[in-house]
């Protein structure tokens, strides 16, 4: 016979062994109250300023932002203002991207609010100031892979993430759907901000629709979060569809996504169970459509689709043509409600997603991307951020991580925009570096890189137009004539990031 | 040669719009506002100099919207405004 209390003696000698207390009863207090009518006070809502204060926020801190809302956002500037007018200064934004609706942010930066800026791209008032010289020290541009990274390995590192979702329980439970009757703001995957909710310092959730607990399934845990603040709005989700992401009925768009179609076809990679991640550009995304009947036709299915997840992409999903979507961030309102309620469209971390030092980012096994461009140049080097004038109007977003790491990169871009040539003799500014692209589809013909000579024979064999990259160029030059020199200053106003961490370009500022 | 006030063009992308009326210096001012006017403003400028010129046309204020036009659209718009505003068809 063997009593607890017999066992006491060699109870209290193996807890000495491991340096441990031994168990004592009368410290146990166990909570009766029913839980719905737990005090308040554990509770994490505050208000917007009481949440500031209680992160212990001081100047000279890094603020983080999500641009899941695009357009639409309200947070960043809803922040930014009440940080203002608490007197914060010097304080470093690293936002995953901001849009023409961030102007007010100029003001801040004016009044010495803002000091530094990390995003992965720029529009609007915004961009056209930060090129002219607006900031002291240059925006720092990182790809949405590359900031998760530099998120991850404390390279950017996050003092107070401010994050907007579209749920949230008292305990921070969020995410960006809601499944209440009082949803206000969707804005579907929350890829972006999980980074930043896994390794912020603290954390600060901004809802507009405060749910009973639990607000599960979540994306963002209350683990994570440190307080939630009730707002009127946190985004105007129809403006989600908004900035680069065009349904396009332009013709031209239109012939560019049927050549692309082409490609992905007769490229050897258009095999069952293939992946596939699609750009914002109007013609990428419209490529989704035409590889559609060719999948029918002959019995092939993508096992997954990657990225900025589109209606298309939903619909090809729904049809059993697409097995399963990887979601990084809902392009349009039916992504926002479809990974809400398919377990098989899943969302994903940034730096899950495309981290080029995360072996299980996605990215690594994605085999066709195709890809949009402000320019590409001979080198098929990419520029999607600062346009022919010199003035940043564009983001990087996942593009130099997925031409890195799929197996067939695909740029589609017109010859000419307007008067903009898209084929030049050097990017104005480099961002996807030309070892990483293989195709550049052009309504004048398709340049393959020649790193690719048997995929040029492939495409060739096919009938497609293939063309040499600078015959493209010279085409362009001969239309509108030579460019003039831009009228770059000596200040360095932006610097660009490879994804592995390296400075791989800077910006000017523009004089004019 | 008489010069009425005449427009021809859109503001749409990949067009000019160009205003054409009567100047009081004599000769032929070029006032340009181009969405590309730091990498094309001379050559958009000398492009409807020379136009004009072709036509003979002078004595007159040029206002010009430019939306990124090539120089055949540019060219077009300047001879049809011209064509309104001195009353001479050069299509005949």
């Amino acid at each position: 016979m063997s009593s607890i209390k017999d066992r006491a003696q060699l109870i209290s000698a193996a807890a000495q062994k491991m340096n441990k207390n031994v168990y004592d009863d009368a410290r146990t207090i166990k909570s009766i109250t029913h839980k719905s009518e737990m005090p308040k006070e554990a509770s994490k809502v505050v208000t917007l300023e009481e949440a500031i204060r209680g992160t212990g926020l001081k100047d000279g801190m890094t603020i983080s932002f999500h641009h899941h809302f695009r357009g639409g956002d309200k947070v960043v500037n809803m922040v930014v203002d009440k940080l203002a007018e608490m007197g914060y200064k010097n304080l470093h934004l690293a936002a995953s991207s901001l849009q023409d609706v961030h102007a007010p942010l100029i003001e801040h930066i004016k009044n010495g609010v803002i000091t530094e800026i990390s995003t992965s791209g720029m529009r609007g008032a915004l961009a056209t100031e930060v090129s002219h010289g607006l900031m002291e020290k240059p925006v720092i541009f990182r790809s949405h892979g590359g900031r998760g990274s530099a998120i991850a390995t404390g390279d950017l590192h996050i003092d107070v993430a401010f994050l907007g979702t579209s749920s949230s329980d008292p305990a921070g439970n969020s995410c960006g759907y809601s499944r209440s009757e009082n949803g206000k703001s969707i804005c579907g995957s929350l890829g972006y901000a999980l980074p930043d909710a896994q390794y912020a310092d603290k954390v600060v959730i901004l809802t507009d629709d405060l749910v009973a607990y639990p607000n599960t399934p979540n994306s963002i845990s209350e683990r994570n979060v440190d307080y939630v603040v009730v707002v009127d709005s946190v985004g105007d989700s129809s403006k989600i569809a908004s900035g680069a992401i065009r349904d396009t009925k332009n013709p031209r768009d239109i012939l560019l996504a049927k050549q692309a179609a082409k490609v992905i076809i007769n490229s050897g990679y258009f095999k069952d169970g293939f992946s596939i991640q699609t750009g914002s550009g109007g013609a990428s995304l419209a490529a989704v459509k035409y590889i559609r009947e060719s999948m029918i036709e002959k019995g092939i299915k993508a096992s997954f689709a990657l990225g900025g997840i589109t209606a298309h992409m939903v619909k090809l999903h729904e049809e059993g043509l697409i097995e399963r979507l990887i979601d990084v961030q809902s392009f349009d309102k039916v992504a926002a409600e479809s990974i809400k309620t398919d377990p098989m469209h899943k969302e994903v971390s940034a730096n899950e997603y495309a981290s080029a030092d995360e072996p299980g980012s996605a990215t690594h096994y994605l085999d066709i991307v195709i890809l949009s461009a402000l320019e590409v140049d001979t080198k098929f080097n990419v520029n999607v951020l600062v346009g022919s004038d010199g003035i940043i109007r564009g983001a990087i977003g996942g593009h130099p991580d997925t031409a890195a790491d799929s197996a067939l990169s695909i740029i589609v871009c017109p010859l000419l925009r307007g008067r903009i040539p898209c084929v030049v003799d050097e990017v104005t500014t480099l961002i996807t570096p030309g070892s990483t692209v293989d195709v550049v589809v052009t309504e004048y013909g398709i340049a393959v890189n020649p790193r690719r000579p048997e995929l040029a024979e492939r495409l060739r064999q096919a009938g497609l137009n293939i063309v040499d990259i600078n015959a493209l160029k010279d085409r362009a030059k001969s239309i509108i004539g030579d460019a003039a020199e831009l009228p770059f200053g000596d200040k360095v106003v932006g610097v660009v990031m490879n994804r592995d961490g390296s400075v791989m370009d800077v910006i000017k500022n523009i004089v004019d | 040669m008489e010069i009425k006030n005449a427009s021809a063009g859109t503001l749409e992308s990949g067009d000019i719009f160009v205003q054409i009326g009567p100047s009081t210096t004599g000769g032929v001012t070029i006032d340009l506002d181009s969405t590309v006017a730091l990498q094309f403003g001379d050559q958009i400028k000398r492009v409807i100099a020379d136009t004009l010129q072709e036509l003979n046309v002078t004595g007159v204020e040029v206002k010009a919207t430019d939306k990124g036009a090539l120089d055949c659209t540019i060219r077009a718009r300047v001879t049809a405004a011209a064509v309104r505003a001195t009353g001479v068809d050069v299509w005949k």
